[in-house]
Formats: structure tokens, sequence, C-alpha cells
């Protein structure tokens, strides 16, 4: 039988083979070109429902109005910016499997974290196996087991976080009441672990006596049992280490059971949120939280801060959206995140990441949020969490948290607009 | 010794109260459940939705919440009747098994979670009424009082009542009592002339019914978010395993057993082991009595 590829069929294959593979090459080189002008993807989970969705929410916002100005800008590099995002749900496990999505099929240029320690934690391995530079955004601690240098933290608790985060929430207590005793609840989470770590460290450095120390699930229904075994203990000081949930639960269990300890509060996320504020309302009254950014008259280390949220309390009005219409927690910091990552691209001139990682670590950047300098595991040089006191809160009314006066600031000292007081003498 | 005492006898009251708030959230299930084997695993998300519609008529018209608890109990009602009749006619007229029907559940579950979301947003919401935030205190002796929280007083109050309500329904009406036999044997039911079918989405829409005063429940007892459902979902489902299926009064013992157990544990060793005993008391109930607390054994009559 003939053999089907002669010799000279083969040849001829072989030919138009090889042809082919030159004017395709060639026309690879012009589609490279033109994907030059495709746009810059920026791919990132957020929690979009779930626990820490009040928070997720008003990043993403914010994170949406630094792409719209960058592309009003020209873009980056030349190139429109395109946010590729998915809902983590609040739920560490998706964490993974949504970054692997972003960079294997997505095919994203640049990666930032989610909103929270939960929701970073479980990114960072992704982001070391594939050598990129990695925004955290409110992340406690991420980079503390990994030191991986291509990390860079949004919060300002400074270079070693869970210390730095309470720090000032201790040093307004120690001043004013000298604390001999002192109990801890916190949530079974990571977040709420870590910055209980860090809160035990800080009391132990004042010689205060831990006389409980209890974790609770985030189940948990009704706190009113766990205020009461605190309360046996008579302690001059309670730190609360909390989710929103729990935040809210205990403030009512304050409300209902009481407590004769003189400071009360500290790490209880949840309360800056405007949902939970107006909820609560007068039962805040006395709690001595941390913050990042309050509408008080003398938070002017943020220039930039109160245009941002300015244009995101207009845009979440005009467009009825249904999100945190404050924005304080939140939006300037998630807008950092992407506004430093988006300076040292365009300083860097490319996407390469080990040069990008390597300005951000060697550089001081000017964002909304101030000025900005990446220390040890990325995290801040300088800590700047402010504590504050809610006092004179009279209702429900949502407004009364958008002016000055129902949040003073009792730290650091400079911007100081109010003194510390005994929980209970600011309650009725 | 003061000091136990206090906080034991203020963790039993706890408990029970606790256990209360627990049981309508489980009664609804317990019906829908426990006596017509429809595995409604929508349920706690059906409560959450109850929650956020006592959450929209108390902000908007400053209704308060238990009232826009009753007043949403009817369009539940419907709702419950319309889902079982989708139910009945895709699953249960084919012969499917229960477990088919879970697909069907679970994305009603979904569509209810996102619609929420969609509609009011992720933030937690709280409901504002006098009651909320007062708590009521009794001096017992000497350092020992007991405070009552009275939202958690108001919860128990109006799940005993509609708890109790429900198992004199089920026990001395005759419809009630037909809702008991279809579960027990569905064929001698229609030889004695009644629609079993009839009987069936009667009570389903009953079970569903309950989601609109145990969601108002929800929302004066914690904060609401949209996702808060599947949170709840396996404590609702172990206390209607607990209590036996089939019976109301034993989800209504089974849920004030998990309520004392949680605020002993939480109060004396420590909030977080409390799921862990609660589950604990569970498997070591099944154990001894594979049908629960008060159900019936397979093949008693």
């Amino acid at each position: 039988m003939t053999r089907i590829l002669t010799n000279r069929v083969r040849v001829w294959l072989l030919a138009g083979l090889f042809a082919a593979s030159v004017v395709l090459s060639g026309s690879f080189a012009t589609t490279a070109q033109a994907q030059n002008k495709d746009p810059i993807k920026v791919g990132f989970s957020m929690a979009l429902s779930g626990a820490l969705a009040g928070g997720g929410q008003q990043s993403l916002v914010a994170i949406q109005l630094w792409a719209e100005d960058m592309n009003k800008k020209g873009g980056l590099l030349g190139r429109q910016v395109e946010l590729v995002f998915y809902d983590d749900q609040t739920n560490p496990k998706n964490v993974p499997g949504i970054y692997s999505k972003l960079l294997d099929v997505d095919k994203v240029d640049l990666i930032v974290s989610g909103y929270g320690t939960n929701l970073i934690a479980p990114a960072m391995p992704i982001a070391i196996d594939r050598e990129m530079v990695f925004m955290g955004l409110f992340g406690m601690n991420a980079n503390a087991k990994w030191e991986y240098e291509n990390y860079f933290s949004i919060l300002p608790a400074g270079p070693d976080p869970a210390v730095g985060f309470s720090e000032v929430w201790f040093q307004a207590v120690e001043e004013k009441f000298k604390p001999k005793t002192i109990a801890f609840i916190a949530a079974d989470a990571e977040f709420a672990q870590n910055l209980k770590e860090g809160a035990v460290r800080n009391a132990e450095a004042m010689g205060m006596e831990i006389v409980y120390e209890q974790n609770y699930n985030p189940k948990t229904a009704d706190f009113t049992p766990i205020l009461r075994a605190a309360n046996a203990k008579k302690p001059d000081a309670i730190y609360i280490a909390s989710y929103p949930n729990g935040s809210a639960g205990l403030v009512r269990a304050l409300a209902e059971v009481g407590t004769d300890a003189k400071a009360v509060g500290g790490g209880m996320v949840g309360l800056q949120f405007a949902g939970l504020m107006a909820g609560l309302g007068p039962m805040l009254n006395g709690i001595a939280n941390y913050d990042f950014f309050v509408p008080e008259p003398t938070m002017n280390l943020y220039p930039g801060a109160s245009d941002l949220i300015d244009r995101y309390q207009a845009k979440v009005k005009a467009e009825n959206l249904k999100v945190d219409a404050l924005g304080y927690y939140l939006v300037p910091w998630a807008y950092a995140n992407l506004d430093i990552l988006g300076q040292a691209v365009e300083a860097v001139g490319s996407l390469d990441q080990e040069a990008i990682g390597k300005y951000i670590r060697d550089n001081e950047f000017t964002s909304v949020v101030g000025k900005i300098k990446f220390g040890k595991n990325g995290e801040w040089e300088r800590p700047r969490t402010l504590v504050v006191q809610y006092q004179g809160i009279k209702n429900n009314d949502l407004q009364q948290f958008a002016t000055p006066g129902t949040r003073k600031i009792l730290l650091p000292a400079d911007i100081s607009t109010g003194d510390l007081q005994e929980f209970n003498a600011l309650r009725k | 010794m003061a000091i136990f005492i206090d906080l034991l006898l203020n963790a039993l009251v706890i408990g029970i109260l606790l256990g209360g708030f627990y049981a309508a959230l489980s009664i609804g299930l317990s019906i829908t459940f426990g006596l017509l084997d429809v595995v409604n695993i929508a349920h706690p998300t059906m409560l959450v939705l109850g929650a956020f519609i006592a959450f929209l008529l108390n902000s908007t018209w400053g209704i308060d919440p238990i009232l826009a608890g009753i007043i949403s109990t009817p369009f539940f009602f419907i709702l419950g009747w319309l889902i079982y009749q989708v139910y009945y006619n895709v699953f249960e007229k084919s012969g499917a098994e229960s477990l088919r029907g879970l697909a069907f559940f679970f994305g009603l579950l979904f569509i209810i979670e996102v619609g929420l979301i969609i509609q009011f947003g992720v933030d937690h919401r709280l409901v504002e009424a006098p009651y909320i935030g007062q708590s009521w205190n009794i001096i017992v002796g000497q350092e020992i009082d007991v405070a009552i929280p009275f939202r958690l007083l108001v919860a128990f109050v109006v799940a005993a009542i509609a708890t109790l309500a429900i198992h004199a329904y089920l026990t001395k009406t005759f419809f009630g009592r037909a809702v008991r036999a279809v579960a027990q044997d569905m064929m001698a039911l229609r030889l004695m002339g009644v629609d079993p079918i009839r009987v069936k989405r009667i009570a389903f829409a009953l079970g569903v019914a309950t989601a609109g005063i145990g969601g108002a429940l929800m929302i004066i007892v914690l904060p609401i978010e949209p996702s808060l459902g599947r949170l709840y979902l396996g404590n609702v489902f172990a206390i209607v395993v607990l209590g036996g299926l089939g019976s109301i009064s034993g989800t209504l013992l089974a849920a004030v057993i998990i309520g004392i157990a949680e605020s002993i544990v939480a109060t004396f060793f420590g909030p977080s082991w409390a799921p862990a005993v609660s589950f604990g008391i569970l498997l070591a109930v099944l154990a001894f009595r594979p049908e629960g607390l008060f159900g019936k054994t397979a093949g008693a009559h």
C-alpha cells in the first residue's frame, strides 16, 4: 500500500508549518503590543456578605472610587484599570480558591487583599508562592509568621501591631485610673486573639493583674453570662476584643447587667459602623474604643481624607447604595491601599513585582491617610491608632455621629478633644 | 459562696430565657421536619427574613417588633402554603425521598439570603423598643441579685405562648390531630376520608408562619444580618432532633436544656466550650435514646 505521507508531502507540510509559525509569532508580537493598551487588572477578594460585610462593602466603594480616579487621569501606565473581585463571604475557606482563580484564570496583573486579618492570612501562601506584591487591608500581624518582604500593611498600628493597636487605650486608662486588675473578653477568631495577645502584653507591662480571660464563640446569642462572670472578679478595667455581633451583644449586656469597672472597651470592631452606632445609640456612652478616623475638628492628620469621605457619602446617596452611610472607618484606608500600589507601579514604570516591592520598601508615601513609611514585615514604622470615648450620645439618630462631639479623641495628645471619664459617670 | 450562688442563679435564669428563645426559632422546624419529614433547611433563613420585616416595620413606622411579627405571620403562612405546593408537585408526588428535596430548600435559602442582601445591604440591623437595653433586677439575698434582661424575658414569654398555643392546637383540635395522624400513617388518614396533602400543606404553612414571630424575637435578642441563618442552622436542627421528631413539647424542653447548658458552661468554664457541650448533650442523648427525648420509637403505636 502506498504511504499516505510521501516524502514530498512531508517536506511541504513542514515548510507550511514553519511559515505559519513565523507569521503567527509576528502577529503575536503585534498582539502583545496591542495588549499594552489592554486594561491592567487588579484582583482581590472582599467580604461582601457575612459578618464583616459592613466593612467590606464600604471598602469596595472606596476601591471603585480609586479606579475611577485613576481612569480619569489616563489610567495606570497609560492603561485603564479594571477591578476583578469576588465575594469571600467573610469565610476564610473561600480565599485561597478565589486568589487561585484571580491569578490563573482571570490572569490579573496585581493583587490586593480583602478586608480583615481572617481573610488576609489564607491568601498569604499564594501571594508568596507567586512572588506577588500583596497589600493588606487592616490585617493584624498577618505577616508575622511569614516575614514576606513584599507584603505591606495598611493598618496604623505601628511596627508591632498587636501591641501598638491597644497601646493608646492602655496609656489613656493607666494615666487616669491606674487600674490594678483587668478582665479580657475576646472572640474566638484570629484577629481578636492576636489583638488580645498584644493587649495582655500591654497590661502586664503596666503591672496589671489579669483576673479573667475568656474567649467566646461567634455564634453566642447572649453575652450576659460572660459579662457577669467577668464582673464577679471585680476588675478595674475590661478589655474586649470583639467582632460586630459580639461588640453589639456586649454593649447590650453592659446596658442590662452593668459593671463596676472604670474603663470598658478597647478593641471592639463594629462600633465604628454606621448601622451599629445608630442602632445602639446611648448604650455606647462611656465605652472607650480604638478608632482611626472620627469627625472631630482636630483630625487634620489626613488632609485628603475628608474630601474622599465627602465624595464617598455623596456617591452612596446619589446611587442609593446599601452600604455604610458614613464611611469613616475604612474608606480612606481602602483607598490608600490601592493608591500606594498605584504610585509604586507608576514610579517603577512596569508590573515587575520585585521592583514594585523594593520601591514600596524604600520610599515614604503621601496618601489620603498622610505620610506612610513601611518598616519590618510591611507594618508601619509609627503607630497612629486613636483611642476615643463615646460621650453625650442622646438617641439613635445617625446624624449625631457625623458631627463632632460624640466620639471624643483621648489620645494622641496633640489632637485630643476630650478627657477620659469613668464608665458609669457617663451612664444615666 | 455568695458570688457562686449569684452566678449560678443568673446562669440558670438566662439559660431558661435563652431556651425559650431557641424554642421559638425551632418550633417551625419541629413541625415541618419533625412531623412532616420535609427537610426545610431554609427555615433559619426564613427567620432572618421575618427579622428584616420586623426591622422594616419598626424603622419606617415605629411599630413594636412583636406586633410587627404578628402582622407578618399571615404572609408567612401564605408563603409556606405556596412553597409546599411547589415542593409537593415537584418532589413528593413522584415519591422522591425527602433528602432530594434538600436541594430545593438549599436553593430557597440562598434566594432569600441574597434577596435580603440586595434589598437591605449587609450591615447589622437592630430594632428599637422600650424594653431593649433595660433589665429587671431582683434582689435575692446579700450580694445575690438576679438581673433579667427585658429583651430575653419578652422573647421567652412570647415563645412560651406560641409553643403552648401550637401544642394545644395539635393535640386538642381536629385539624391538629389530623396533622399528627398524617405523620404517623398517611394511608390510614386517606382511608378516613381526609385529604392528607391538604393537611400537610396547611401544617407546612403553619411551620413557616412561625418565622414571622420567630424572626421578630430574633432581632429583639441580637443584631441581624442576612447570612445569620446559616450560623444557626446546626443549633436549630440539633434542638429539633434532641427533642424528638414529632414532639413540640420535646422541642421546648430540648431548647431549654441547651440554653441552660450553654449558659452554665459560659459562666463557669469559659464560653468557648458552650457549643461543644450542646452538641455533646445531643450525642449523649441520641446514644441512649435514638428517637430523642420525647420522640416515638419506631414501630410504637
